[in-house]
C-alpha cells in the first residue's frame, strides 16, 4: 500500500513525531492532518496514520471516535458547529441555532444538498462572552446575529464558486 | 490597581517579543537562573499562589512534590479550557503568551524538566498556531532551547491539540491524551507527580494557563507583594469570566475577595432591563449553583467564602441569570454537557448521566411525576463519591442544588396525573449519543 500522507507531507510528518519521545504521541496531529487531506478521518486515513505511529488500526480507530473533533464521515464544504451551551443560550444561541438551520433547510447535524454546509451544535466554545458564535471548519466567527450570518453564507457561497 | 495577568490592558502589544522584553518581559526567567531550584520554589511557595484550573491546590507545594532525583521530568501547561463559560486561558493566550512561557520555563527550572508540553483544546487550533510562532521567536532569542541565557539549563518547549473532548482538562485524562490514547482518567496513585504517574511516567507538573503566567510577576515582585493582593487564603488576582445575563459579559481580572455584587454590578454593567438576579453558577457548570440573594451578592469571591456558601470558587466562571429563566432548563442544559462529556469509563458517571439527562427530558417534555424529581436527586446522589475522576461529582451538582433551591421549577413542569400515564414511550429506546460513541470507542481499543 502507498502511504500518500506519508509520501506528500514528509517534512511535516517528520517535525510532528520530532517533538515527542514516542510515535504514538503524533495520532492525535496526524488524525488531523488525514482530516485535512481527505476532508473526514476515511478508512484509509485511519491506515495510513496507523502504519506511521507503528499502532494497530483498531487503536487507531478507537481514538477517532472517541473525540468529536476527527469526523468519521465526510462534511460539508464549511462545517459549522453552533455552541448552544448554556451562557450563549442565555443570549439567544438556540434561536439562533434554530434559524440557521431553517435558512439552510437543513435538520441538526446535516449537510445541505451542495455538499456546502453541514450544521451542528456543540458545547461551550470558549467564547461565551461573545454569543451567538460558531467555529466554521475551527475558526472561530463571533457576535453573529441572523443578518451577519445570511451574509456570511452568501459570501461563502461565491468564494466557492469562483473556486471552481 | 495593577494588572498581573492582563497586562495587554496597559501595554497594548505586549504579545510581540520586543515589546514583552521593553517591559521587563523574560527578566524573571533571568533571576530565577540566578537562583537555585529549591529558592525558586519557596518564593512559589510563599506567595500562596494557588492553582487556578479549579481545586485552588498551593502550586510550590505541588512543584516540590517532585522528586529530584529522576533524570527526566515534564511540566504540562493546561490549556484545555472546556469547563461551560470558561474563556480566560484564551485571552492570556491571545494577548500575553510570551508571559505564559516564561512562568512555563520557570516552572521547569524549578523542578528541572527537560520539556514544557501546552495541551490546547482542539478549537484553539489558530491561536496553537500563533503561539508556535511565539514559541520560535523566544528560542530565536535564546530563552528557550540548549543552555538558556548561557545558565546551561535548557527546556523545550511544545503545543499539543487536543481533539474534542471536556475530560481532557482533567490532568490525568490529559496525560493519556497526550501519549497518544483516549483520553480518559487513570487510577491513583500513582499521581503525576511521582515516578509511574506523570506523562510518560515522569514526574510531571500538570499547571493551568492562568497559574504559570502569575508566576514571572511573583518572581519579579516577590512573594509579600503578591501575598499583598487578595486575601490571607486566596492571594493575588483572579480572572473572572461572567457570561449571561449581564451588559458587558467578559473577563474582569480583579484582586481576589472582589464581591459578587462589585464584579456584576460595576464591572459587568449589571443585568439588561435592570431585572433581578434569580440564580448564579460561580463555577461554570461543575460547581453548585448560588441563589441570587443579598447574602450571595455580598460574599467575597475567594476560595474560602465561596465554600461558606456551599459553593466553590473552582474556575471562577460566574454564569449569571435573571429571573425569567427556568433553572430546570438549565439543569436539564447542564446535565446534557456532563451527559455528552462523560467518558464512559466508570459506571456511575456513564449510567448516571444518561439517567438524569433521560428523565430531565422526562420532566421537560412535560410527562414526569412529581416523583421523578426524587429520582433524579436520588440518582445523583448516588454517584457521589464512588466515581473514578471528579466529573461525576460535577454531573451531580446541576440536579442536587438546582432542585434543593429552585424545586417550585421543576414542578412547574409536571403532569397532571392523566397526562402522566403515558411516559415510557419516550424514553424508551432513545439513542446513547456521545457517551455511547466514547463508551464504544474505550471498547473497539479493548479489543472486546
Ligand atoms: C472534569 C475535569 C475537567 C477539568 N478541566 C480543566 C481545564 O479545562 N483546565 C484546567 O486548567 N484544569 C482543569 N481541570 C483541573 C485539572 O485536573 C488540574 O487540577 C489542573 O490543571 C491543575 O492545575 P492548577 O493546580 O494550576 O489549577 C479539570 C478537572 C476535571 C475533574
Ligand atoms: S467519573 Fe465520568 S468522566 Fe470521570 S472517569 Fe468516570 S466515567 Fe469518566
Ligand atoms: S457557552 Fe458558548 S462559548 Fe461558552
Amino acid at each position: 500500500m502507498t502511504n500518500r500522507l506519508a509520501e506528500k507531507y514528509k517534512d511535516r510528518i517528520e517535525q510532528t513525531f520530532a517533538k515527542y519521545p514516542t510515535k504514538r504521541s503524533a495520532v492525535m496531529p496526524l488524525l488531523f492532518l488525514a482530516q485535512e487531506e481527505y476532508g473526514w478521518v476515511s478508512p484509509e486515513g485511519i491506515l495510513e496514520v496507523a502504519e506511521l505511529c507503528e499502532l494497530d488500526p483498531t487503536q487507531v480507530d478507537s481514538i477517532a471516535g472517541f473525540y468529536t473533533m476527527y469526523s468519521e464521515t465526510p462534511k460539508g464544504k464549511y462545517w459549522l458547529q453552533v455552541c448552544t451551551d448554556l451562557p450563549c443560550a442565555l443570549r439567544g444561541a438556540d434561536q439562533f441555532y434554530a434559524d440557521l438551520k431553517e435558512y439552510l433547510g437543513v435538520g441538526d447535524g446535516e449537510t445541505t444538498d451542495d455538499g456546502m454546509f453541514t450544521v451542528d451544535h456543540v458545547m461551550c466554545l470558549a467564547a461565551c462572552d461573545r454569543a451567538p458564535m460558531l467555529q466554521c471548519n475551527f475558526h472561530y466567527v463571533e457576535n453573529l446575529d441572523m443578518d451577519k450570518m445570511k451574509a456570511l453564507i452568501e459570501q461563502w457561497r461565491a468564494e466557492a464558486s469562483d473556486d471552481k | 490597581m495593577e494588572y498581573i495577568l492582563f497586562r495587554e490592558k496597559v501595554i497594548p502589544n505586549i504579545r510581540e517579543l520586543d515589546v514583552y522584553t521593553a517591559n521587563e518581559g523574560y527578566e524573571a526567567l533571568k533571576k530565577a537562573l540566578s537562583m537555585s531550584p529549591a529558592e525558586v520554589i519557596d518564593i512559589v511557595k510563599a506567595s500562596n499562589l494557588r492553582g487556578r484550573g479549579g481545586a485552588g491546590f498551593p502550586t510550590g507545594v505541588k512543584w516540590s512534590f517532585i522528586p529530584q532525583n529522576e533524570p527526566i521530568k515534564y511540566v504540562v501547561a493546561n490549556a484545555d479550557e472546556s469547563e461551560t463559560g470558561t474563556f480566560k486561558d484564551r485571552q492570556i493566550m491571545e494577548n500575553n503568551p510570551h508571559q505564559l512561557l516564561e512562568g512555563a520555563l520557570i516552572c521547569a527550572y524549578a523542578i528541572q524538566a527537560k520539556a514544557v508540553y501546552i495541551y490546547l483544546r482542539g478549537e484553539f487550533w489558530d491561536i496553537a498556531h500563533q503561539l508556535d510562532k511565539r514559541i520560535a521567536e523566544a528560542r530565536q532569542a535564546g530563552f528557550i532551547g540548549e543552555n538558556i541565557l548561557g545558565s546551561g539549563f535548557s527546556c523545550e518547549i511544545y503545543t499539543h491539540l487536543g481533539a474534542g473532548a471536556y475530560i481532557c482538562g482533567e490532568e490525568s485524562a490529559l496525560l493519556e491524551s497526550l501519549e497518544g490514547k483516549l483520553g480518559q482518567p487513570r487510577v491513583r496513585p500513582p499521581f503525576p507527580a511521582q515516578k509511574g504517574g506523570g506523562l510518560y511516567g515522569e514526574p510531571t507538573v500538570v499547571n493551568n494557563v492562568e497559574t504559570l503566567t502569575n508566576v514571572p510577576w511573583i518572581i519579579r515582585n516577590g512573594a509579600d507583594a503578591f501575598k499583598a493582593i487578595g486575601t490571607e487564603q486566596s492571594a493575588g488576582t483572579k480572572i473572572f469570566c461572567v457570561s449571561g445575563h449581564v451588559n458587558k459579559p467578559g473577563n474582569y481580572e480583579l484582586p481576589m475577595g472582589v464581591t459578587l455584587r462589585e464584579l456584576i454590578y460595576e464591572h459587568a454593567g449589571g443585568i439588561p432591563g435592570d431585572r433581578k438576579i434569580k440564580g448564579i453558577l460561580p463555577s461554570g457548570g461543575s460547581g453548585p449553583i448560588v441563589p441570587g440573594t443579598d447574602e450571595v451578592l455580598d460574599t467575597p469571591l475567594t476560595y474560602e467564602d465561596m465554600a461558606k456558601l456551599g459553593t466553590i470558587l473552582g474556575s471562577a466562571s460566574i454564569i449569571v441569570m435573571d429571573e425569567t429563566v427556568d433553572m430546570a432548563w438549565v439543569a436539564s442544559k447542564v446535565e446534557k454537557f456532563f451527559q455528552h462529556e462523560s467518558c464512559g469509563k466508570c459506571t456511575p458517571c456513564r449510567e448516571g448521566t444518561y439517567w438524569l439527562d433521560k428523565v430531565l427530558d422526562r420532566i421537560m417534555g412535560g410527562i414526569a411525576k412529581e416523583s421523578d424529581i426524587d429520582l433524579i436527586v436520588n440518582i445523583a446522589k448516588n454517584m457521589q463519591g464512588v466515581t473514578l475522576c471528579a466529573l461525576g461529582e460535577f454531573a451531580a451538582n446541576p440536579i442536587i442544588h438546582t432542585v434543593a433551591n429552585f424545586r417550585e421549577d421543576f414542578l412547574a413542569h409536571i403532569a397532571k396525573p392523566e397526562e402522566a400515564e403515558k411516559p415510557a414511550a419516550a424514553a424508551k429506546g432513545a439513542a446513547r449519543p456521545a457517551a455511547a460513541r466514547r463508551g464504544a470507542a474505550a471498547v473497539r481499543e479493548s479489543g472486546a
